[in-house]
């Protein structure tokens, strides 16, 4: 979504001078990925000519890693953490509050476009859950009270950004 | 950083790191993924701005660190030299904290934690009960090292081992030494390091690799992610000795890419360890050379095991193949593969660094030295826990973690993630010792430990654990992918009140199945929570099936919801709440839940507010009807019979 070119001149950009073992493959589809938020239907036949390998091959990748989308992702996204320890923290409730919730705040019909609410296996970070990571910021100790609030603020357009770049740049600095 | 060219520039430069003096003061502030989720750098640049507004920044340093271990009251700082704790700090705490703690040294004890139990003030890290019984070979200089700098690991002894072991020269006592030490893989399976390596090394071959596991998919578990956020160099250092040991030129790290943080601080790692000539051709100035490459998951539980991780670094599917032949004789690309986990990696420096003998005085006949848990559930101190392997269960979840929450009772813990099982209070006094651990039933694992308590449902885990496999099973093998779904079919149909005894045969014989026919250890081991579950929790099972009842009352279609009288107030929240408009209104104005209506989903029972308390979960009484006549006609389907 950062990209102004069309998908297929800026995967054809991006492999220029890239490396053809095949070993590099899921990194760049890391690399289309960061760049789109998912993977264009265009990756297929251009990987599979650079890679030299089958697009039926390349498909079959793209589609095995849980964290490839092939379908264009919504504007915002929810992962809501299923590990164990959250599990048993009453995980799933969360996931079920925040379906409602959306469904209520965007329209039964509207809101999967808007919002994509995922399961995510687990986020590692165990201690302080039920967690969720939203628009790519991890959300500690969620409650269906809070689930309320973060999508109100989801619909308000105002996705807790600073601490969202907060932990980008600390990221990026590291 | 400049190049170090010779193996005595490198000891000059680490012995100048060593004698030089650390600041005056140094605030350490937890700043790992965990301390982030919690606000950690919020209190960061409160500190900056501070530090900057009063001109203390050259006396006074202030640390961005990893994991301190206390992750449920995150963000924390210590203050060094005292070593002063604050927990679960905030942003308007910063300027009194650095007035009187860090400028004056007086420790405030309004900011205290308070250690519930005890009720006593904790003022200095180590005072903390959670600390008590742990041995923090690995964990303890997480506590104020630079992630981000080599010098900083330099001042705490880091590349003395691969300065020692390369100025010795002889790469077979590199693994006499690692072979000494008694250090099994801490990655689950406990195969001993030391003859991994002599076997790959005996391996001829012109190439030959090293990777570094960190693809910690087990769901509850952290402990990689800890060491690869706080100190990434030591697992750098101990892939270059291992290299140097074993005769590979190249090492990749495989991180999930769930852990961002993590991939960039390794990333930063090798960067700077590149640039200071500890990683590319001719290291300090010897014969050798190696080479690192960090490399991104892409979300594939299955990708931790070792072959499959093999054919995601290829740029493959995930894939586990037929062994042998074992990774160390044909691993990726055909050639030789060491592949460790990320903590034995992290081990390596300090065996070589201390010896064998003070690395093997811990731990049982068989298991050596000491093991990071993540020690998280219904306990009532959460976080990352290194103990001595030996240790009984109870003394790290009750002395450790604290015990129940409280108005809790304890009811068993789990251990290995989805391959391992739960184990009842009755086994706890158990060592943590691999095959203990596996004789009873559950694996050691890569060191998740998740406590459960009476309120939760082992049916329901093991149905978790098994949508879990199913969903994660790669499919190649029949056993697991058919096994872990017949497996679902059948405990989705307990926890819905419509299983009978025979499916708990019938589990077991699939499980067997499963452990015997299974290509990898994802679906040798996928069976395990249904099995350990029979084994030590036959009781439940059989209630659900017999009483169509859930003890726990966690299994949804086993349960509903009732309105205490005495306690309501009328506030009729949940009245407005309830999404499938069960909760009625009686004639005299009091609210109840129509069990008709009632899916259970239990928003009435969080919208209650806390301090009425009145919805509670009560079982739903369901005929118990003979033997399903039909059944015999359903259990046609495959594999039921």
């Amino acid at each position: 979504m950062n990209s102004i070119l069309k998908p297929k001149e800026k995967i054809k950009q991006l492999l220029r001078n890239y490396p053809r073992e095949r070993n590099h493959l899921i990194n760049f589809l890391h690399l289309v990925q960061a760049e789109f938020g998912y993977l264009p239907e265009e990756v297929v036949e251009s990987l599979s000519e650079h890679f030299s390998v089958s697009p039926a091959e390349i498909f079959g990748v793209a589609t095995f890693y849980a964290s490839f989308r092939i379908d264009r992702p919504a504007e915002h996204e929810i992962q809501v953490c299923q590990g164990t320890a959250c599990h048993v923290r009453g995980a799933e409730a969360i996931l079920e509050e925040f379906s409602r919730e959306l469904q209520k705040k965007f329209g039964v019909e509207e809101w999967p476009n808007k919002v994509s609410l995922k399961k995510v296996n687990c986020l590692g970070c165990c201690a302080i859950g039920p967690v969720a990571m939203v628009d790519g910021e991890v959300v500690s100790k969620i409650t269906p009270a809070r689930v309320k609030e973060i999508v109100r603020r989801l619909a308000q357009g105002q996705s807790n950004k600073n601490e969202k770049e907060n932990f980008a740049q600390g990221i990026k600095q590291n | 950083m400049k190049k170090f060219i010779s193996l005595n520039q490198l000891q000059t430069y680490v012995q100048s790191c060593l004698d030089r003096r650390q600041p005056e003061r140094i605030i350490s502030l937890s700043a790992a993924s965990c301390g982030r989720a919690s606000g950690a750098l919020k209190i960061a640049s409160a500190f900056e701005r501070y530090l900057e507004e009063f001109k203390l920044s050259d006396k006074i340093k202030l640390k961005l660190t990893g994991c301190h271990g206390f992750c449920q009251l995150e963000p924390d700082i210590i203050i060094f030299p005292e070593g002063y704790f604050y927990a679960s700090l905030k942003p308007e705490q910063v300027p009194e904290i650095l007035e009187k703690t860090v400028v004056e040294g007086k420790f405030l004890d309004e900011f205290a934690l308070v250690y519930p139990g005890s009720g006593k003030n904790i003022r200095r890290v180590l005072e903390l009960p959670l600390y008590q019984k742990q041995l923090r070979w690995l964990l303890d200089v997480h506590l104020d090292l630079d992630p981000l700098s080599l010098d900083d690991y330099f001042a705490h002894g880091g590349f003395s081992a691969l300065l020692k072991v390369l100025m010795d020269g002889s790469q077979e006592k590199v693994i006499d030494l690692v072979t000494a030490s008694g250090l099994r893989g801490r990655g689950g399976a406990g195969f001993p390091t030391g003859l991994k390596w002599r076997l790959a090394r005996k391996t001829e071959s012109q190439e030959k690799y090293l990777i570094c596991n960190g693809d910690e998919g087990d769901p509850g578990a952290y402990m990689d992610r800890g060491l690869l956020e706080s100190n990434p160099f030591s697992v750098v250092e101990g892939m270059i000795i291992g290299g140097y040991a074993t005769g590979a030129r190249k090492g990749f790290i495989y991180i999930r890419q769930e852990y961002p943080l993590a991939v960039a601080r390794m990333e930063a790692a090798r960067q700077s360890c590149y640039q200071a000539g500890l990683l590319g051709e001719k290291i300090l100035g010897t014969e050798f050379s190696f080479d690192l490459e960090i490399i991104r998951g892409a979300g594939a539980f299955v990708s931790g095991e070792e072959t499959a991780l093999i054919a995601s670094v290829e740029g493959r599917r995930a894939f586990p193949r037929q062994r042998p032949p074992f990774p160390v004789v044909s691993g990726l690309f055909g050639q030789p593969t060491v592949i460790n986990n990320v903590e034995t990696w992290a081990n390596v420096p300090l065996i070589i660094r201390q010896g064998p003998e003070w690395f093997s005085q811990v731990g049982t006949t068989t298991s050596k030295g000491t093991k990071i848990f993540s020690l998280v559930g219904q306990v009532k101190f959460t976080g990352l826990v290194e103990v001595p392997l030996g240790i009984s269960i109870s003394e790290v979840v009750q002395e450790i973690g604290g015990g129940a929450p409280k108005g809790r009772k304890i009811k068993a813990v789990q251990t290995g993630g989805p391959s391992g099982g739960c184990l009842p209070v009755s086994m706890f006094n158990l060592p943590l010792d691999y095959e203990a651990l596996q004789a009873a039933g559950t694996i050691m694992g890569s060191g998740g430990m998740i406590v459960l308590d009476d309120s939760t449902c082992l049916v329901d885990l093991a149905l978790y654990f098994l949508r879990f496999a199913a969903s994660e099973s790669c499919g190649k093998c029949a056993p697991c992918r058919l096994g872990t779904a017949q497996m679902v079919d059948i405990l989705e149909r307990i926890t819905r009140g419509e299983g009978q005894l025979a499916d708990l045969e019938q589990l077991n014989k699939l499980g067997r199945v499963m452990q015997k026919g299974s290509l990898c250890g994802l679906g040798r081991t996928a069976a395990n929570p249904v099995l350990s579950g029979l084994r030590y929790f036959r009781e439940e099972f059989e209630r659900h099936v017999l009483e169509k009842q859930c003890p726990a009352l966690v299994c949804r279609k086993l349960i509903t919801y009732a309105i205490d009288r005495e306690k309501c107030r009328r506030c009729y929240l949940c009245l407005k709440n309830c999404p499938f408009g069960a909760i009625k209104k009686e004639p005299d104005g009091w609210p109840y839940v129509d069990e008709e209506l009632c899916q259970s989903c239990g928003l009435c029972l969080n919208t209650c507010p806390k301090e009425f308390g009145a919805v509670f979960k009560k079982p739903r009484y369901r005929e118990v009807s003979e033997e399903r006549p039909m059944d015999d006609e359903n259990n046609q389907g495959p594999g039921r019979k």
